[in-house]
């Protein structure tokens, strides 16, 4: 492992090496065991039991990936260095630093929450085999830590096409239902499309540099001082922008989003929103940084115009997500575009490239990312509870919350707050720093419109306060919270708090730790 | 020692007591809930009271002044080469002087007041004083941060229970009213914030030198900081990038200090508000609960004159001079627009509302004169129309409570059955319209002195604006206390004990100001010092 070097010559796989993959391991032994388990169990046997072995699985892996944060932190505490070497595997095809490290544990901690919040609200009838469910959400994760941890196009795809086809399983679970099935179609259709424009933009840097390692690519860009054909090399960003666009449902991509998520089974749309997401930001965040810099030829301004569209397609997502979503009634729904306009948000750290004075932008997008998770999966599992005692999610379901189910109404507000971003939560400091970063490198018409887009979301998120607090129901029987989905509720919220209150060791420990240099670019 | 206890952060957080007070009590008691939230009001009262009585105005708020270091982020520095820290920095900073004191004892008398004229409140008690407390909280903390993040904080604090007070007991179209409060006072805010930021990264960087080598970095939204920066010619700030050695991003250049300028004054004018960004406030003024109205006009409006003049003018002296004109066309136009339009309304309340504007417009008039005396004016002008608004909004409670309408054609008569309120009343009146002897008239008369001096022509026009109130107000306070006698009104009864006492306090001290008006000028005498001394024409009291 980690020769001084890279070397595109495949190295096999040694014992030693295979230890690093411990969390992926984990997920999969799990997945496999859960897989026969649900085979042999008896009909009439209750699939919380899979449930709760799901949720070890991810604890387990969890754990694995924190003793390897730590252990790396340790290692390299000596003087001078700060942390040790990145961990290179499979000639630098999967990279374990801290970047993908916190990225894991993002994605992780969300699959938990959602599994431990399905545990309480998911119902036999409407979803028959609950028993998938559960343990597909496994592999799905495995996709996602790939593609944080990939430094090769092909193990980027190749974790990408995991995540992407468990989740078109999942979103079709709801069998009899009709919207379910219309849902898993139309994402099958347009992920498989999607994937194929990444594919085909991946060919294109492959023709131009011959390689298909990240590093690899950009030292052939250096090498050739200037590319012999940038049509190309936009071409293949393009293709490669509009697939990822599509992937995390930033405007003009995201047209799939409400009718999917409107039709999955509210956890698994919860997963869309935070962990498919959140991955495929990551990857296109080391791919773009990787490679961005790098290229370049006379009278072409190419890093200049990839951060550019980048910011171009943030901007989009925000004022489209968030304009969109004011006449949407429907809470799944509009939870879909107000996750288009969060896209657009998480987009603008990874736009802003690098200056002197600014280089935070895997902090600024780590920690909104965490906030995001929280308030996100808070949202979608108060709307579960919805969902389940009114037998629909629209907006009008959450009259009179207040009188129905005080404490969980509570819990919503902070989840609306700090999805609005206002203090004193997680989603406020979130977007305070994303907009510090926007201020410091001169971006301030990025700036302008992330500030828009947050006060028109003011309208829809507070629609909701309005129907939980202000308006009645008639009936004000209460709405009963499952013990687990409470849980998740709660620890959501505490954090969302705790990330408003005290927003310091989480910044602080991604922006030293998580070095530009020697974390996030292959090199 | 004194100075050891931190009285501002207890002024501000005492609401707090309160709110666990009533959040704690059992539904069966929720009667009680009043009666703690009015007296959890009267801790930060008292407390400034205290802090009024024991201000020395020579030697100004410093040693109450506290600082602690509530965020303090590491950025990434890998490419700043030799750099100890770099950070973001959050400053918990509060501090009272002269400008803050007046409209922080302002607020701790109308939320006091408002918290006694809540008797009208029938439904969800509870909620409704655990909301007004949080915006107590709000309020306070407004006057007193001393750092740009926590002022937007504190801000955007009070946003959020007046949705809630506004939504859920207001009147008919309360759901409107809040939204259109909430989207406005957003947007405002947002303004704010990106003028905020904007100041943070340029005046609030800051280098430190630390040890031999070492060179701590760091962003900062202090107040200090920023006024250190902006007046020290070696900062960064003031550095033009082709004298430092690779350019620095930190230089604020004339045109993007206008920019900032620009949009603090946008910002805290949707708040004032100034014409046109003013139809939120008439909904509000409608639509909310009487006793969220009185704190609405009597202290989250002067928010944006207070935001105005310490973000505004005093960090920008150079450009506010050179913009002093257009303040005063539109404190003119605030002036005029808010009287005639006043003239024609139907409803009391609204009245009352134009009434509001045209008497902000004063303090903006006050303000672009840029001298002590027009200043001084401006700021009493804040408080006592804080104190007058207030107290007609109470009686407009008391009076809505009993006929159920403010409709001018409805009402009237009224000196019969309550010879007490419609003494009140008239009382209030004649302050809003400027009688002498009474606060009204220190504030206008001020400001419109200090205007004269620079701005003699706009000074004339706005004196026409003052007669028109004197129409309008008398119009419409003759018209309610002894116009035409409703049969169905003769049977009211005058005003209960606890509508009296928070009548006669608020009318005690609007004549206090109106006959001492010293109280409120000492603390303020050194207050604009500083910014005076930045003027080019230098300060005259």
């Amino acid at each position: 492992m980690s020769p001084d070097t890279v070397s595109n010559e495949l190295a096999p796989l040694s014992w030693a090496d295979a230890a690093y993959f411990a969390p992926e391991w984990i997920l999969l032994a799990f997945f496999i065991l859960l897989a026969v388990l649900d085979l042999f169990l008896a009909r009439s046997t209750s699939r919380a039991v899979i449930g709760y072995l799901t949720l070890t699985g991810l604890v387990a892996s969890m754990g694995a990936v924190l003793w390897r944060l730590i252990d790396r932190d340790q290692a390299g505490s000596g003087e001078g260095e700060p942390v040790a070497d990145v961990i290179r595997l499979l000639a630098d095809s999967y990279r374990i630093d801290d970047f993908a490290s916190m990225l894991k544990l993002v994605f992780l901690a969300a699959a938990a929450l959602i599994v431990l919040m399905s545990l309480g609200t998911v119902k036999q009838e409407e979803v028959p085999n609950r028993g998938e469910f559960y343990y597909l959400l496994l592999p799905a994760v495995v996709g996602a830590m790939m593609m944080a941890s990939a430094g090769d196009l092909i193990t980027l795809y190749v974790g990408l096409e995991l995540l992407s086809v468990t989740t078109y399983v999942l979103v079709g679970l709801r069998k009899r239902e009709v919207k379910s099935a219309e849902a898993a179609f139309k994402y099958v259709v347009t992920g498989g499309i999607a994937s194929a424009f990444i594919l085909f933009g991946m060919s294109y840097l492959y023709g131009l540099t011959g390689a298909t390692n990240f590093g690899a690519i950009a030292q052939a860009f250096q090498s050739q001082q200037a590319i012999a054909a940038p049509e190309l090399l936009y071409a293949g960003l393009f293709l490669l922008l509009g697939g990822f666009g599509v992937k995390i449902a930033a405007a003009p991509f995201h047209a799939w989003a409400p009718d999917v998520y409107q039709g999955a089974p509210t956890p698994i749309t919860a997963f869309l929103a935070v962990v498919a997401k959140g991955a495929s930001l990551a990857a296109m965040f080391r791919l773009v940084f990787s490679i961005g810099f790098f290229a370049s030829a006379p009278g072409w301004p190419i890093a200049d115009d990839i951060f550019l569209l980048l910011l171009v397609l943030a901007a989009a997502a925000m004022i489209v997500g968030t304009t969109a979503a004011l006449v949407q009634r429907n809470m799944k729904r509009l939870l879909a575009l107000s996750g288009v306009a969060n896209a657009g948000y998480l987009l603008i750290p990874i736009g802003l490239s690098l200056q002197d004075m600014h280089a935070s932008n895997t902090g600024e997008f780590g920690f909104y990312l965490i906030a995001y998770m929280l308030m996100n999966i808070g949202a979608f599992a108060v709307v579960s509870l919805v969902e389940r005692s009114r037998g629909e999610e629209l907006l009008g379901g959450f009259a009179g919350m207040y009188h129905r189910a005080p404490w969980t109404a509570i819990a919503m507000l902070i989840f609306l707050l700090s999805l609005a971003g206002l203090p004193v939560t997680g989603g406020f400091f979130g977007k305070l720093f994303i907009l510090l970063g926007a201020a410091q490198s001169g971006a301030y018409w990025i700036l302008a419109v992330m500030v828009a887009s947050s006060v028109i979301s003011y309208y829809f998120y507070f629609a909701i306060a309005r129907q939980m607090f202000m308006r009645s129901l008639g009936d004000d029987t209460p709405i009963p919270v499952p013990v687990t989905t409470g849980i998740v509720i709660w620890i959501c919220a505490a954090l969302t708090l705790v990330l408003g209150i005290v927003p310091t060791p989480l910044l602080s420990w991604m922006n030293e730790h998580i070095s530009i240099v020697t974390d996030l670019l292959v090199r | 020692m004194i100075a050891d206890i931190p009285i501002l952060s207890m002024i501000v957080f005492s609401p707090l007591l309160g709110l666990l007070a009533v959040a704690l009590l059992p539904k069966s008691y929720a009667h009680y809930a009043k009666w703690i939230a009015f007296g959890a009001t009267l801790i930060p009262l008292g407390l400034t009271l205290w802090l009024y009585a024991a201000y020395d105005a020579g030697t100004g708020g410093t040693k109450y002044a506290e600082l602690a270091t509530w965020v303090n982020a590491s950025l990434n520095k890998e490419f700043l080469g030799d750099v100890a820290s770099y950070t973001f920095k959050l400053q918990y900073q509060l501090g009272v002087d002269g400008l803050s004191l007046p409209l922080l004892l302002l607020t701790t008398v109308v939320a006091s007041m408002a918290a006694l004229a809540s008797v009208h409140i029938k439904k969800r008690r509870k909620s409704f004083y655990l909301w007004f407390l949080v915006l107590e909280v709000g309020m306070l903390g407004v006057f007193l941060a001393r750092d740009l993040i926590l002022f937007f904080m504190f801000f955007e604090l009070t946003l959020i229970p007046m949705f809630f007070l506004i939504g859920i007991w207001g009147f008919f179209g309360r759901e409107k009213a809040a939204s259109r409060f909430l989207i406005y006072n957003g947007l405002g805010s947002a303004i704010m914030l990106v003028a905020f930021l904007l100041l943070v990264v340029t005046a609030g960087f800051q280098v430190e030198q630390t040890g031999q080598q070492a060179v701590q970095l760091s962003y900062s939204g202090s107040y200090d900081v920023l006024l250190r920066n902006f007046a020290d010619p070696n900062a960064y700030v003031n550095l033009v990038p082709d004298a430092v050695q690779g350019g620095t991003p930190f230089y604020m250049s004339e045109s993007m200090r206008w920019t900032v300028f620009l949009l603090l004054l946008a910002a805290f004018g949707i708040k004032l508000p100034v014409f046109p960004f003013h139809t939120w406030m008439l909904k509000v003024h409608v639509e909310a609960p009487p006793s969220i109205v009185m704190v609405h006009s009597g202290v989250l409006l002067k928010m944006g004159a207070y935001g105005l003049l310490r973000f505004g003018i005093f960090l920008f002296p150079a450009q506010v001079e050179s913009f002093s004109f257009v303040l005063a066309l539109l404190g003119v136009i605030n002036l005029l627009y808010g009287a005639i339009l006043a003239f024609v309304q139907k409803d009391f309340k609204l009245v009352l509302a134009y009434s509001s504007i045209s008497h902000m417009g004063i303090v903006l008039l006050g303000l672009a004169s840029l001298n002590g005396i027009g200043l001084n004016g401006a700021v009493i002008q804040l408080v006592s129309h804080g104190l007058i608004s207030a107290l007609l909004f109470l009686v407009v409670g008391s009076l809505q409570e009993r006929a159920g309408t403010t409709d001018l054609q409805e009402l009237g008569g009224f000196a019969r059955s309550m010879p007490f309120m419609s003494g009140i009343l008239l009382a209030a009146g004649l302050a809003s319209i400027g009688l002498p002897g009474l606060s009204g008239f220190v504030g206008e008369l001020l400001a419109l002195l200090g205007l004269y001096d620079t701005q003699p022509a706009l000074t004339a026009v706005a004196v026409l604006g003052i007669i028109l109130s004197a129409a309008y107000m008398l119009r419409s306070v003759l018209a309610i206390t002894f116009g035409q006698v409703q049969e169905r009104f003769t049977t009211f009864r005058d005003a209960r004990l606890v509508e009296a006492v928070p009548m006669i306090v608020l009318l005690a001290l609007i004549v206090l100001i109106g006959v001492y008006p010293a109280v409120l000028t000492s603390p303020l005498k050194h207050s604009f010092d500083f910014l005076l001394g930045q003027l080019s024409g230098g300060g005259d009291s």
